[in-house]
C-alpha cells in the first residue's frame, strides 16, 4: 500500500512542519501576555502532525508515547491547580504569582514581556498545551489508521 | 403547499426574532448589548493585571478565575480521545494484523 504523495509535497511539508511547530510552542509560552494560550497552540502543533500524515501516509507506533503524554498534561493541569489548594487560598488561585525568584516578581502595570511572569498560569498552558498536542494528534493518527491511509512503522 | 407552509413559516419565525432583538436592545435600565450588572467583568478587567501579572486578561479568566471550567474542557477532550480509542480500537474479528 503505497499513500505518500509526490516528493514535491513532502519536501515542501518537511519544511513547513518546523515554522508550524515553532509558531504553536511560541503561542502556547506566550499564552499569558498575547493572545493565544494552551489550547490554540496545541491545536496548532497538531496540525503538523495532520501535515505529515497527508503527505508521508507513514508514521511512527507512537500511540504509547502521545496517550501517555496526555495523561501527564492533564494530570500535571490539576496538581498545579492543587498548588493553590496546599497554599492556602481557594482551587485553581494563582498563588505563585509575584513570589519571586523564578517567578519574575511583581511587574506593574503593562507587562512588557516577561515570559517568567504570572505564576500558575504560563505552567498551566505549558501542561494544557502538552495534553492538546498529544489528543488532538492521537485523534488523527488514529483515525489515519484505521481508516486504511497510514502505513504503520513498526 | 408545503413549500409555502415552509415560506410563512419561516417568515413568522423571523419576524418573531427580530421583533425580540429589536425589543431586547430598547429595554429600560439594560437589555441586549448594555447589562445592568457589570461588576464581574469590571473587575477582571481592573484586577487581573495585579493579581496575576499578565497582559492576557482572557487567559487570567481561563486558568485562574474560572480555571474549573478549563479543568471540565480537558477534561471533555481526554473522554473524546478515549472514545476514539475505544471506537477504533483492534477487535478480535479483525483478522488482518494491521499492527
Amino acid at each position: 500500500m503505497n499513500v505518500k504523495m509526490s516528493v514535491v509535497v513532502r519536501t515542501v511539508a518537511d519544511i513547513m512542519v518546523v515554522p508550524i511547530v515553532v509558531f504553536g510552542i511560541y503561542l502556547i509560552l506566550h499564552g499569558h501576555l498575547t493572545p493565544g494560550g494552551g489550547f490554540q497552540g496545541g491545536a496548532v502543533v497538531a496540525s503538523s502532525t495532520a501535515l505529515l500524515i497527508v503527505a508521508h501516509g507513514a508514521m511512527k507506533d507512537n500511540k504509547t508515547d502521545l496517550s501517555n503524554m496526555e495523561s501527564t498534561g492533564l494530570t500535571l493541569f490539576f496538581l498545579l491547580a492543587m498548588v493553590g489548594l496546599i497554599m492556602g487560598f481557594s482551587l485553581f488561585y494563582n498563588s505563585l504569582a509575584g513570589t519571586g525568584g523564578i517567578f519574575g516578581g511583581t511587574v506593574s502595570g503593562i507587562n512588557p514581556g516577561y515570559i517568567n511572569t504570572g505564576g500558575t498560569i504560563p505552567l498551566m498552558n505549558i501542561v494544557v498545551g502538552m495534553e492538546v498536542i498529544a489528543a488532538l494528534s492521537l485523534i488523527l493518527w488514529m483515525m489515519a489508521k484505521r481508516s486504511g491511509s497510514l502505513e504503520v512503522e513498526k | 403547499m408545503k413549500k409555502i407552509i415552509a415560506v410563512i413559516a419561516l417568515i413568522v419565525i423571523s419576524a418573531f426574532l427580530f421583533g425580540g432583538v429589536v425589543e431586547m436592545r430598547n429595554q429600560d435600565g439594560g437589555g441586549f448589548g448594555n447589562p445592568v450588572e457589570t461588576e464581574m467583568d469590571e473587575y477582571f478587567l481592573e484586577n487581573s493585571q495585579d493579581h496575576n501579572q499578565v497582559n492576557n486578561v482572557v487567559t487570567a479568566v481561563l486558568f485562574d478565575y474560572r480555571g474549573l471550567d478549563t479543568l471540565g474542557e480537558a477534561t471533555v477532550l481526554f473522554s473524546a480521545v478515549s472514545g476514539v480509542l475505544t471506537v477504533l480500537r483492534k477487535t478480535i474479528s479483525s483478522k488482518e494484523g494491521e499492527e
